[in-house]
């Protein structure tokens, strides 16, 4: 969708298609022909993982239908049916649930690397929001996903989430009763959160499309924020990118496929494998491991509607993260002092997770408490002020100019090359 | 239509604005039932009476009774435990109302109690905070000697009420009666 398309029609075929349906030619421009910054580093590579979970998720999940009943009576026995029956059964499960696992690790990493090289900064603002909304969905996906099973953490974690509503003032109860069905979560709670399970997925792939053209209109941000200025900057994606993705994705695959072949339920919950009693609520709920961080922020404000709030807050607050950070400069290796704060709004996020596991009672609450307005603090107050009292470091002139200086001091060959001789991407230099 | 030029777009205004509105009425009454067949449907109102004999029960003794999908606690309580709950004031409590369906009032232990019997408490098992089930066994009810739940820590105290936690409400009390000696109906 950017620049001049480059594309020769070579075959009698792809000239016939070309005045047709010119889909090789956009297939081209938003592929091999999409220039790309050469300095990326392995961060920029999660989107391609995604890409790729998505597709994960979706097909084996496909398959899990094939045998799976969404009725209270049966969901459960039909789940144990796929695991010990079903030709590959185990594998499939094993794989579509630990794929939400790793999608969301995926996920995270993303984010945080948008976070860090300021990635939602002009012009890429619509590119980030899209992303928040894409996570939205994904949240909601697994949230569902999760019930399906009805064991007892489905059916709790069920009951707890939906009940979050109740918090709304008046309407809370009859929006609670709808998405019910019911007066409690019951059989018509599942079969609706099976459809919308099943639909869900496919629009994350729509908005994911969006992103991606979203990406294509504004370029790839890279490691030093610096905006690409002439073509000595970049590399095509093919096959300098899809090559770097294709190693980053299969080092990933290694790491899932040791959580799917040798620890399947480590992060998932014992209680799970217990079907749903609607009489008796385990002594300990937590959600899974990736909505950790939210469930302390729900749990630390000892108002209902106060906690609903804030929890909704620290991700609705992602959509405005571009107004809020004043600094012009992207890339926090630039920015001395954000870089810290950085850091610290990273271990805030893993201490309110460590945090959403434990028992929400006496020090851990107070913790929570401290650790939630940190969280809100990042965003609120640090992000609009650093920019006006930070002093950035020099930019350099060029993605060119960085990654010869980089080589430079390396001491490798690379410095007696002049400037414009840095055509191809040698960064093992 | 060309010396016109000053009534025209006003016309076409008009007939764009009102072809939009019925557009959007249309669409709204279409958008209706793929909404509302989310609610509670027919069969799902139909449970909502229910019949238990609780011609047994002791003091002390409690039991859980399913209605509409719920639990509801019905509590044969002990002299102590009334007497526990009718010593606090109502300045303590932080929900002020019975939340009771058969009667308006402060939430006192008469206005919570069964009428006729202040002994026995019915009341929805369900926390008001985010519905999880309080446990009521001894040794593991919280504070207050009534209820505790373990899902984010609310003590409710041997009337039912919220006393300390997160949760805003008192449990709230069914529609209930009792139809003879030992049957009560719930709903």
């Amino acid at each position: 969708m950017s620049g001049h398309s480059t594309y020769v029609p070579s075959t009698g075929f792809e000239k016939w298609l070309d005045r047709r349906l010119p889909i090789i030619r956009f297939m081209h421009a938003e592929t091999s022909g999409f220039p790309c910054p050469k300095n990326l580093s392995y961060f920029w590579t999660f989107g391609a993982i995604l890409t790729f979970m998505l597709v994960v998720q979706i097909i084996t999940g496909i398959v899990l239908v094939m045998h799976y009943t969404p009725h209270t009576d049966m969901a459960f026995a039909s789940v144990e049916h796929i695991m010990r029956n079903v030709n590959y059964g185990w594998l499939i499960r094993y794989v579509h649930q630990n794929g939400a696992s790793m999608f969301f690790i995926a996920v995270y990493i993303h984010m945080f690397r948008g976070l860090y090289y300021g990635s939602y900064k002009e012009p890429r603002e619509v590119l980030w929001i899209l992303g928040v909304i894409i996570f939205l969905l994904m949240m909601a996906t697994a949230f569902m996903g999760y019930v399906l099973p009805w064991g007892q953490m489905s059916f709790w974690g069920a009951t707890v989430i939906t009940n979050l509503f109740s918090a709304l003032p008046l309407i809370g109860e009859p929006v609670v009763q709808w998405l019910w069905g019911g007066f409690a979560v019951d059989n018509p709670t599942l079969n609706r959160f099976f459809s919308l399970h099943y639909l869900l997925p496919f629009m994350i792939l729509g908005v994911v499309i969006l992103h991606i053209w979203a990406l294509h209109v504004a370029g790839n941000g890279n490691p030093t924020g610096v905006s690409v200025k002439s073509k000595q900057d970049t590399v095509p994606f093919h096959p300098y990118v899809t090559m770097k993705d294709g190693f980053a994705l299969v080092c990933f695959l290694i790491f899932f496929a040791y959580f799917v072949f040798y620890i399947p339920n480590y992060l998932g919950h014992a209680d799970n494998y217990i079907p749903a009693d609607p009489l008796v609520t385990p002594a300990h709920i937590v959600p899974e491991w990736y909505f950790l961080p939210f469930y302390a922020i729900l749990r630390a404000v000892p108002d209902k509607l106060g906690g609903v709030v804030l929890m909704f807050g620290s991700i609705a607050v992602l959509f405005i993260l571009p107004w809020l950070d004043t600094s012009k400069v992207r890339s926090a290796a630039f920015r001395p002092l954000y870089k810290q704060a950085f850091w610290i709004f990273v271990v805030v996020c893993i201490a309110l997770g460590w945090l959403g596991g434990q028992p929400a009672e006496g020090g851990y609450v107070i913790a929570a408490r401290i650790f939630t307005f940190l969280y809100f603090a990042f965003f609120l107050i640090v992000m609009p002020l650093l920019g006006m009292i930070e002093t950035p470091k020099k930019l350099p002139e060029s993605i060119s100019q960085s990654v010869l200086e980089k080589a430079k001091a390396l001491g490798a060959g690379g410095s007696a090359q002049p400037v414009g001789s840095a055509a191809a991407p040698d960064k093992n230099a | 239509m060309t010396d016109s030029q000053e009534a025209e777009p006003a016309r076409r205004d008009f007939l764009v604005l009102a072809t939009g509105a019925m557009g959007a009425v249309g669409a709204a009454g279409v958008a209706w039932p793929l909404i509302a067949q989310m609610n509670p449907d027919a069969s799902a109102l139909a449970l909502a009476s229910t019949e238990v004999d609780v011609s047994s029960m002791e003091p002390g003794q409690s039991i859980r009774v399913m209605w509409r999908g719920k639990p509801v606690f019905v509590r044969f309580r002990t002299d102590e435990e009334v007497e526990a709950a009718r010593a606090v004031s109502i300045t303590e409590l932080p929900d002020p109302d019975a939340r009771n369906a058969n009667s308006d009032g402060e939430a006192t232990d008469e206005n919570r109690a069964v009428p006729g019997r202040e002994a026995w408490l019915v009341m929805v098992g369900v926390c008001t905070h985010l519905g999880c089930i309080p446990i009521g066994d001894v040794g593991n009810n919280g504070d207050y000697g009534g209820w505790f739940c373990p899902c984010h820590g609310s003590h409710y105290d041997t009337a039912g009420r919220i006393r300390k936690g997160p949760a805003p409400e008192n449990l709230p009390i069914p529609p209930f009666e009792f139809i003879s000696d030992s049957v009560l109906r719930i709903g």
